[in-house]
């Protein structure tokens, strides 16, 4: 993978803030689930995949219990896969006892138009029927499309929509970090949405 | 990758493996409730059968189902070729039509890349056997299948030995696996009688030897040829059973082989021909796993082709959430 930091980067949080943040939202999904017991943590990948497990190994920290964690790959389920050459898959990992019945809790880096996240429950209805599904972010950076929003978030960032949010995780690039960089009227391309 | 997949030699290595990784994510979905994918809805795939064919065609007509595409299935047989349509008309009616690819088989080689390349239809042309030609999605489920037994199911070839046995003059698939296993790095060796092997295969990118029993023991893989009994139109050997003698896998020859090798065939067999019955049964031979990788591989082919826009390479991927 690339190197994620470009020279306009503005960090606004670091490692310890992540880790932090991670924490709290473990500790809201044991509250608001009460005890975690039928919960099922997927990932989106690339990113949400080991955010989902650092929020699994929290939730165990807590309740001293095994959480199921998976990933799950949107990619086939995009509205935008037709505006981009064909994209590589990204593993998709259902968790042995499955979702049927259980709460899943959807986990990713950034949420910003919600289509990944309409992708994210179209891809489930093809795999199970969860009794409920709820959304774990890191980072909520606002201008929804859709009629989605989150039941867990790290951290409400304000953006414009010409800035890009990067989420670095240290399984992946190396180091935490969540960086906003642009801001220019001109600089909307590659954007996570 | 290209538009079009016309040659095991249009995939450089990252296309490849691009092609296998894809294939891998997309064989859990024969494990799930609902084995379907949205990502072709509203795209037509024809399946234009010059030849006859149950496994390839089947095996396209399951993958492009699976990824929601329409499908068209159009053999010669029974439609207007059988009247005397050249592939041109037939192809202009397919454009007409719609067809956002066209997976043909042919039996004239070169016939594939000339519906890609005569401006007769704008969509993407998959080469499902031409002639004696090539066979190149046979040659990716091949490598797929290998890789899954003999690399853990990641990365390349590199270094494995795989012996391909039997008639490699008549054979697209050798042709195929042959170029597509050097690219993933793999030592292919062909064996054959002398009359079976292709002027200008000391070209190829591989070994040719005329006595399997010495390349048996440091095989990964030995893949079995078909006979072609209906393009046998001279005497290439001098009897079946000598043949089966010469170049046939039976027990006494499969006990040579190391412990991990696996036993391939393309298909359709011709048992106690080039492959004895018990052969083709034991717990090394892979052949009905071929088959179901080939949906798998088929899948990513028609996904990498048709998913996105058309324009450059898939491997120019953003991995964004």
């Amino acid at each position: 993978m690339s190197e994620r930091t470009p020279d306009d980067a503005r960090t606004v949080l670091d490692g310890s803030e992540i880790a932090r943040a991670l924490t709290r939202v473990a500790h809201e999904i044991v509250e608001r689930t009460k005890g975690a017991d039928d919960v099922v943590l997927l990932g989106i990948p690339t990113r949400g995949a080991f955010l989902a497990r650092r929020v699994a190994e929290r939730i165990h920290d807590i309740e001293g219990r095994e959480i199921a964690v998976g990933s799950l790959d949107v990619t086939m389920y995009r509205d935008d896969l037709r505006r981009a050459p064909a994209r590589a898959l990204l593993p998709t990992e259902i968790p042995a006892g499955g979702i049927d019945d259980k709460v899943v809790v959807l986990v990713d880096d950034v949420l910003y138009s919600g289509r990944t996240i309409r992708a994210a429950l179209d891809a489930m209805n093809d795999i199970g029927r969860p009794r409920a599904v709820q959304l774990a972010v890191l980072v909520d950076r606002g201008h929804r499309e859709l009629p989605i929003r989150a039941d867990y978030v790290g951290k409400n960032i304000p953006t414009s929509t010409t800035e890009k949010v990067l989420v670095l995780v240290a399984e992946h690039d190396g180091r935490d970090a969540v960086l906003i960089t642009g801001g220019h009227p001109s600089d909307q391309s590659g954007e996570a949405r | 990758m290209n538009r079009h997949l016309l040659s095991a030699a249009d995939l450089d290595r990252d296309d490849a493996l691009l092609v296998l990784d894809t294939a891998a994510e997309l064989a859990s979905l024969t494990d799930r409730a609902v084995k379907k994918l949205p990502t072709l809805r509203g795209r037509t795939v024809v399946n234009l059968f010059y030849e006859d064919s149950t496994r390839t065609r089947i095996s396209f007509e399951a993958a492009a189902k699976r990824l929601s595409a329409d499908v068209i299935n159009f053999s010669a047989k029974g439609s207007s070729v059988s009247k005397g349509e050249s592939l041109k008309d037939t192809a202009l009616t397919l454009e007409a039509m719609g067809a956002d690819a066209v997976v043909i088989r042919h039996h004239s080689s070169g016939a594939p890349h000339r519906l890609a390349h005569s401006g007769w239809i704008q969509g993407s042309v998959v080469n499902a056997g031409d002639g004696t030609h090539e066979h190149p999605t046979q040659s990716l489920l091949d490598a797929f299948t290998m890789r899954k037994h003999l690399a853990g199911g990641v990365g390349d070839l590199e270094g494995r030995r795989v012996t391909i046995v039997g008639d490699v003059l008549h054979s697209r698939v050798a042709r195929s696996n042959v170029l597509l296993l050097a690219t993933l790095g793999a030592e292919v060796t062909l064996v054959a009688p002398p009359t079976l092997l292709p002027v200008g295969v000391e070209t190829w990118p591989c070994e040719v030897s005329y006595h399997l029993d010495s390349h048996l023991k440091d095989a990964d893989a030995v893949m079995m040829l078909r006979v072609q009994r209906e393009r046998m139109n001279a005497a290439f050997f001098p009897s079946a059973r000598e043949y089966s003698r010469r170049y046939g896998l039976d027990a006494r020859r499969m006990a040579l082989m190391p412990e991990h090798a696996i036993v391939m065939h393309p298909g359709p067999m011709n048992r106690g021909m080039e492959i004895a019955a018990e052969v083709a049964d034991s717990r090394r031979s892979v052949i009905v796993e071929q088959v179901g990788n080939g949906v798998s591989v088929r899948m990513a082919v028609l996904y990498l082709l048709l998913g996105g826009a058309q324009l450059g390479s898939p491997l120019d991927t953003a991995t964004e959430a």
